[in-house]
């Protein structure tokens, strides 16, 4: 019995050491973003795609207002609440103080520049397939925003969801490594792809989830309960969305359905930042969601 | 064994107990059609103008102005009658009213001031030209959007 007990104790450690191994963060070197210069003009066209202000800016910012990323959304889950973080240039409140290379960690590998693993509801896995460049773009843009410092509030998340080791589970998991849609594209879907799957994380909302809060890739952006309790985030398949291309694209920069119905929820916000993004982009994801089967 | 009294007068209580749950739902079919049909004649028109700007049919000075003045026409209907406290999405059926309208009534205000001021500025430009409509109904589908947001239940 006494033999066993140790057996049993030994195989945990040993168990738990692996996945202490298994869950060292991941970092982006210096080295890789080498030969890469930031365009602040193409780092803007990243910035709307992705969507950083929907969630960053101040709720309800309007306007210049969604340039300034001071926080403070809260986003109900079944995990608990997260709040977004300031992530303005201030050095104290914000990100002002990273290097590029933070910058790159944080959204490929989840990860802050002191190794804590970023919770999955900033979407890292989405932004995790972001080309090099535009994430050097995008930081070179982000030089040119506002600071603002006001500190960031902690999040509500209960035990074991507070101890961030286990989000390193959770990407073991989860984490996806390519693109949900595969094989040969045509340009302006593979465009629509990138735009929709990696930097607007579309999926987040239009996919439903497991248990443990991760995308259920089998049911893909086939609709889902609203995270905050009201009512459901309509699926985009073929078979549920009838819109011509034109008509989603169209949606996309002013919010009108083709019944002149408009945008609401938080697809409002996306709208405001996708309607700073040039015809074709949109075309390119309305072309996308139509090749979706 | 209950007696067929007990059972009898189980069915009635349950029969009224019922019927006032049904009572209580429909009741407020007649400010919800009001209210729904009020946003009907919203985007009735706003499609009209939505359509040129989009290219779907061509711009015509007068039909523009038209649905722009009736835009800013349904901006001065004081809806208050028929959005009854009460009739929220968390109360009854066939509605997506939420009930942050009536816990919120300042804000929600603002965003109906918000689309006054929208649809004066298409007012303004309508009859003038597609670029000049163009401009402003981009602020108008933004303050219709505003107050989806935070009163209507997403679907």
């Amino acid at each position: 019995m006494r033999r066993l007990t140790l057996l049993a104790a030994t195989t945990g450690l040993i168990v738990l050491g692996v996945l202490w191994v298994m869950t060292i963060p991941d970092r982006t070197s210096a080295d890789e973003l080498s030969g890469f210069t930031g365009d602040a003009g193409r780092g803007e066209t990243v910035f709307w795609a992705g969507g950083c202000a929907s969630c960053h800016a101040a709720p309800d910012a309007d306007g210049d207002a969604r340039l300034v990323l001071t926080g403070g959304q809260r986003f109900p889950s079944d995990f608990g609440t997260f709040v977004a973080p300031n992530i303005s240039p201030d050095p104290v409140a914000g990100i002002g103080s990273w290097t590029v290379a933070d910058f790159a960690t944080a959204l490929r590998h989840g990860v802050s520049p002191d190794g804590t693993y970023y919770y999955p509801a900033f979407p890292y896995t989405a932004y995790a397939l972001t080309e090099t460049q535009d994430l050097v773009d995008l930081w070179a843009f982000w030089q040119t925003l506002p600071a603002t410092p006001v500190a960031s509030l902690p999040h509500d998340v209960a035990f074991p969801f507070n101890i961030r080791r286990t989000v390193g589970v959770w990407n073991l998991l989860f984490l996806p490594q390519d693109f949900n849609v595969s094989g040969p594209l045509e340009p302006e879907v593979a465009r629509g792809r990138y735009l929709a799957e990696a930097l607007a994380h579309c999926g987040e909302c239009h996919t439903p989830r497991n248990a443990l809060g991760a995308l259920d890739r089998g049911a893909w952006l086939g609709g889902a309960p609203n995270p905050t309790g009201d009512g459901t985030i309509p699926g985009l398949t073929s078979a549920q969305l009838n819109w011509s291309a034109g008509e989603i694209s169209a949606y996309l920069a002013d919010g009108f359905t083709p019944e002149f119905d408009s945008a609401g929820g938080h697809m409002v916000s996306v709208i405001r930042n996708l309607a700073h993004l040039d015809d074709d982009d949109r075309m390119a994801i309305a072309a996308y969601l139509k090749a979706l089967p | 064994m209950p007696s067929v009294k007990t059972l009898a007068f189980a069915t009635t209580l349950f029969t009224i107990g019922t019927g006032a749950v049904a009572l209580a739902q429909s009741d407020y079919s007649a400010f919800i059609n009001a209210r729904q049909g009020h946003m009907q004649i919203m985007s009735f028109n706003s499609g009209i103008l939505g359509n040129m700007v989009r290219g779907n049919t061509e711009y015509d000075a007068v039909a523009a102005q038209t649905a722009a003045d009736n835009l800013a026409a349904l901006a001065t209907v004081d809806g208050r009658p028929y959005w009854a406290p009460g009739s929220d999405s968390a109360a009854v059926e066939g509605t997506r009213a939420l009930p942050a309208i009536w816990e919120n009534p300042a804000e929600f205000g603002a965003d109906w001031g918000a689309y006054a001021q929208a649809v004066t500025a298409v007012q303004a430009a309508a009859g003038t030209g597609l670029d000049d409509l163009r401009v402003a109904l981009g602020p108008l589908g933004s303050a219709c959007g505003a107050c989806h947001d935070d009163f209507r239940q997403p679907r």
